[in-house]
Parts: structure tokens; C-alpha cells; sequence
């Protein structure tokens, strides 16, 4: 059998791909004959920039008005699934909408998701998802053993987007089936928080605090250090947790995954669930009071000291330069 | 499940038993799974959930918050924490063919827990501290036929709609969600309260309703080890990233910094 035909759920936002989806077609592409893309909405608004980066297909579930992809376009899958058209292997991105996908999918056709991937790989017939644990010390390859769909929920940046100058992809369609109350979820209103500089995932600079900034207050360190660079702030789990920043400033296993040209660390540790999402980035400078802190088993350039002390001066000699 | 009636309030918070962070165990080499030999803990991400509900029901003016959750041992020191800050009794599905259970089999396992409850709300995490597959909670929606909204900063009860704030890429949507439904929540979007010394001594007496997965009719056959469907090939190391300078600051460290941004021609 082999694995003959891969399916990616494809985000996009106003007509333009998610990056995200753009790399699982990248590495799709190499793995099987036939790569086709299941979005929501106008499909012909994205085949042709599908179809550069690999596609031969999309298909879509039609408009979602006010309604989630997750149910839909889970229903869609299934049905596919379920009347023996589905494809070997799904791969969605580590993203809002990619889990509810992934996660509603496996339920409805009682298979696992394999879950935090950062590489495939083929082994025989199967396809198999590389997971980092421990800090990313040591990586995890699992595969699926029942018959039917593998799931994979990948994490954006494990592979790189890359054109190859493909044919607009071929639109076709998929039927969303019963929802039963699994539809009763809806958009009533969308916000965009205002932000100033570039997005965490996209900046080539991040600045990210950690416990070590000692309270919310202190904060401001690392944002006006990443304005200064024309970067980005970023945060450790463990100060989202402590609610001195928003959810979406979290780098990490359950936040952003992030590689920037350089990556500075302000009293973090390094722990697992932080390291998994930043090591990948091209220079990591760490300062931190805690000389056995693992974050410097990763850092190019490490800093033994008080962030307190070190990012003002820090601060101070930018301002002066400016 | 049917809609509810009307007021009270009954909320199911799923909260996990996990090892203390501080001590995160080691991979057993025979069975290649996390080992977790130390005590469990109540996991700091679902302390937000229990948080949230217990706000929810203090709303309602009436109802109560029902915990959930599962293990392979009669293991309930983490409850009890959650039982502390005020929830009021819980249902823990225990029983040894739990081990080893991918997110799948726990979201059947917790699901089927939930459906007894009759819950008018069930609030998870996004994700567990020690697992993070972060799919759990759309499976237990599936699982249950309900609708979802994961990844909420916020959640009011009107009615028989949950308002939800829903994190995306860009900032938030606004979701309405009809009751009954599941929501996880991200951490830090309320401050979970100290158990207060009185709230520890009435926890030890709160209603724990243990179960094993014959009560819930489940075959254990298909959740821990043996119902398992992925399993894991190979564990290889990691190349070791090569190690870098370290300077201790002598009160010029900023410099050392400075000229390592100049050396890479980033300011």
C-alpha cells in the first residue's frame, strides 16, 4: 500500500495561505504521490498559491458562516473517511482550529492523534510523527497501528514553506454531513488587539521574560528591550500562568514556536515545555542568576547574572546609540 | 445530553493528576512511557478551569462544581486541593488498566464520567502540563455531541448560551456557545484562590465517587496499554547543540551582549 495520498487542512486568512499549511505541503509533497488541500470557504481563491506549493487538489467544505471549522470540517473529513475516499495520512498544523479539527476528527473515527510533531517520517507502509520530549533531548518517533487515516498534528516551523512552481491546484468539494449540537458554537463578533512591531512567530528578534523578572511590573524590561531591537516580546509558560502577560505572548510547547535570527531569554530557566519552543532559533543569548539553569545548555551566549541589572544598562547603551 | 432546565449551575471541571513539574520523571526504557513514580499533583493549568467554574456557580447564585478525572491509582491528593478552593465533590475514575492511556482512550474515559454528571458546562484546560496533546478536550465534545470552544480568556453563563473570548492568531473572537458545551480555558485568565484552612478541612470530607471502568461500561480492552493505537518505534537522542560562551557579569555584560547583536550586524 505505501502511503499514496496525503490530506492537509489549509488555513488561510482573506484569501492569502497560512504559512503553516504551506509547510506541511513542503514536506507532504515529498512524501506521497498525491497531496490535496481541505479548506473552508472559496477554494478557488487559494489553488493557485496552493497549487504552486505542491497541491494537485483543494477541496472545499463550503462557506462556514458564522460557524467553527472544527465540527465542519471534522464532519467532512469523516465522511470521506467513512464511505473508503479518505487519505492515508491528515496532517494538520499545531494551530486554534488544527487541534479542534484533529481532535474532533479522531472521535469521530476512533483513531489517535499523534500529537506535538515536529518531523515525519516514512518506516514501510507508515508514516511516523517526531515528537521532542524532554527539552528536546531525546526525540519520539510513533506511529499509527490501526487501520485507515493517520492523524498528525504537526507544529508550525518544522519544515520549511517552499514554491515549486505547480499548476493551480484542481477544485473540488466535500459535503459536511449532520453536526448534531456538535454545531452549536458561533462567531458573533471577531477583535484584532492592537500590537505595534512585528508578530512573535514572524520577528527575526524576540525578547522573552521569565519567573526571574520577579512580578507583572517588571514586564516593561522586556518590552521596551524589544522595541528597541524592532523585535518582538515573548513569555515563558510560567509567567502566562502567573497572568502577568496574555495566552498569546507564550512561546513554548503550548505557545508559539519561534526561530529567530536571535533569540534573548531574561530569567528563564529553560524549562522542557519553554526550550521546545525556541531552540530552533539561529542565536540564543540567555542571561539568568542561576548558573545550572538549562537554558544555558542551549544558549550561544550566556549571560550568569541579575536580568535586573543586565537589561537596563542593556536598555541604557541602545538609547544612547539610537 | 439534554439542554438544561434553568438555574443551578452545574459545572464539570476535568482537572489532572500529574507528577510535580519540579521533578518532571524519566522515560522508562522497558515500556517506553513517561515513568511517574513521585506524588501527583493538581495540575497548575486546570486550577484555572476549577477557578472559572466556582466564579460560574457563584454567578448562578445556585450549583455546584464537579470534578472529573482518571488515573491508574486511587491516587486523589490533587482533588482534594481542587475540592479545597471550593469545588464540591468529584468522580474519579480509577482503575489500573488506565496506564498507558493515549488522549483518545481518556477522552472516552472522562466523557463517559461526564455524561453522569449531567453537566450544564465542562470546563478543561487547553492541555495537561505533562502530556500537552491539547486534544483531549474536543474529544470529550465529540464524544458527548456537544459543541465546543477551546482556547477561552473568558466565559459568561446567560441562559442557556456560554459568551465566550476565544485566543486566535490575531486577538479574540467572541463565541456563543448553547449549553450544554465544553470550553477549555488558557492559564492566567483568572487568579485561582487559595484554599483557605477552613475550605482543606472540609475537602476532607467532600464526596469522592470512585469508579472503575466496569461501572462506567467501558472494556479495558480499549483504553490503557491494550487499547492503545499508536506506539512509539524508536527513541533516539537528540544531536547535543554545541556549547556556548558563558560570561558571569562583572557589571559589563551588557557590552558582551551588545557586541554579539553587532557581530551579527542586527543593530
Amino acid at each position: 500500500m505505501g502511503i499514496s495520498k496525503i490530506w492537509i487542512y489549509g488555513e488561510s486568512t482573506d484569501g492569502v495561505v497560512a504559512t503553516s499549511t504551506l509547510e506541511l505541503l513542503a514536506k507532504a509533497r515529498t512524501i506521497a504521490e498525491t497531496v490535496e488541500v481541505v479548506v473552508h470557504g472559496d477554494a478557488s481563491a487559494v489553488a493557485t498559491e496552493l497549487g504552486e506549493h505542491g497541491a494537485s487538489t483543494v477541496l472545499s467544505i463550503g462557506e462556514l458562516g458564522d460557524g467553527l471549522p472544527g465540527p465542519r470540517v471534522s464532519s467532512a473529513l469523516a465522511g470521506a473517511v467513512d464511505a473508503g475516499n479518505g487519505p492515508d495520512v491528515l496532517l494538520c498544523a499545531t494551530s486554534y482550529d488544527g487541534r479542534d479539527v484533529a481532535g474532533r476528527l479522531s472521535a469521530k473515527v476512533d483513531a489517535p492523534v499523534i500529537t506535538n510533531v515536529v518531523d515525519l517520517t516514512v518506516d514501510g507502509d507508515r508514516l511516523l510523527g517526531v515528537e521532542p520530549v524532554f527539552g528536546g533531548s531525546l526525540n519520539v518517533s510513533t506511529g499509527f497501528t490501526g487501520d485507515g487515516t493517520a492523524i498528525f498534528l504537526v507544529r508550525p516551523k518544522s519544515f520549511a514553506a517552499e514554491p515549486t512552481g505547480g499548476a493551480a491546484a484542481v477544485v473540488g468539494s466535500l459535503e459536511v454531513g449532520d453536526l448534531g449540537n456538535t454545531g452549536g458554537s458561533t462567531v458573533k463578533d471577531r477583535f484584532a488587539e492592537e500590537s505595534t512591531g512585528p508578530k512573535l512567530d514572524e520577528a527575526a528578534i524576540v525578547v522573552s521574560g521569565g519567573r526571574g523578572l520577579g512580578g507583572a511590573e517588571h514586564y516593561v524590561l522586556i518590552e521596551t528591550l524589544a522595541g528597541l531591537l524592532k523585535g518582538a516580546a515573548g513569555a515563558s509558560r510560567a509567567v502566562v500562568d502567573a497572568g502577568w502577560v496574555p495566552y498569546s505572548y507564550q512561546v513554548g510547547q503550548t505557545g508559539k514556536v519561534v526561530k529567530p535570527t536571535v533569540y534573548l531569554a531574561c530569567g528563564i530557566s529553560g524549562a522542557t515545555q519553554h526550550l521546545v519552543g525556541m531552540k530552533g532559533s539561529a542565536n540564543i543569548i540567555a542571561i539568568n542568576k542561576d548558573e545550572e539553569a538549562p537554558i544555558f545548555g542551549v544558549a550561544d551566549l550566556g549571560i550568569v547574572g541579575d536580568l535586573h541589572k543586565v537589561v537596563p544598562k542593556l536598555i541604557e547603551a541602545l538609547k544612547a546609540r539610537a | 445530553m439534554e439542554p438544561p432546565d434553568s438555574d443551578p449551575m452545574n459545572v464539570v471541571v476535568c482537572v489532572k493528576q500529574i507528577p510535580d513539574p519540579a521533578d518532571p520523571g524519566r522515560m522508562d526504557p522497558e515500556t517506553r512511557t513517561l515513568k511517574r513514580d513521585v506524588r501527583l499533583i493538581l495540575d497548575e493549568s486546570d486550577s484555572y478551569g476549577v477557578e472559572m467554574g466556582l466564579q460560574l456557580v457563584d454567578a448562578a447564585g445556585e450549583g455546584e462544581v464537579i470534578l472529573v478525572s482518571m488515573v491508574p491509582n486511587n491516587e486523589v491528593s490533587g482533588l482534594r486541593t481542587a475540592l479545597a478552593m471550593g469545588a464540591g465533590s468529584a468522580v474519579l475514575v480509577s482503575d489500573e488498566a488506565l496506564a498507558g492511556s493515549d488522549a483518545l482512550s481518556t477522552a472516552k474515559v472522562l466523557a463517559a464520567a461526564i455524561r453522569r454528571c449531567e453537566p450544564d458546562l465542562v470546563i478543561t484546560a487547553t492541555e495537561s502540563s505533562d502530556g500537552y496533546t491539547g486534544t483531549v478536550p474536543v474529544q470529550v465534545a465529540e464524544l458527548l455531541d456537544l459543541p465546543s470552544a477551546t482556547f477561552a480568556k473568558s466565559i459568561e453563563v446567560s441562559g442557556d448560551t456560554a459568551t465566550v473570548q476565544r485566543q486566535t492568531e490575531d486577538g479574540y473572537d467572541v463565541i456563543e456557545c448553547s449549553l450544554p458545551c465544553v470550553v477549555s480555558v488558557t492559564a492566567g485568565v483568572v487568579e485561582p484562590r487559595y484554599p483557605s484552612f477552613k475550605g482543606i478541612m472540609a475537602a476532607k470530607n467532600k464526596p469522592v465517587d470512585e469508579l472503575d471502568l466496569a461501572a462506567l461500561g467501558i472494556d479495558p480492552a480499549t483504553v490503557g496499554w491494550a487499547g492503545a493505537r499508536q506506539e512509539i518505534v524508536d527513541i533516539t537522542e537528540a544531536p547535543a547543540s554545541e556549547a556556548g560562551e558563558i560570561v558571569h557579569d562583572e557589571g559589563d555584560a551588557h557590552e558582551r551582549i551588545l557586541a554579539f547583536l553587532d557581530d551579527l550586524k542586527i543593530i
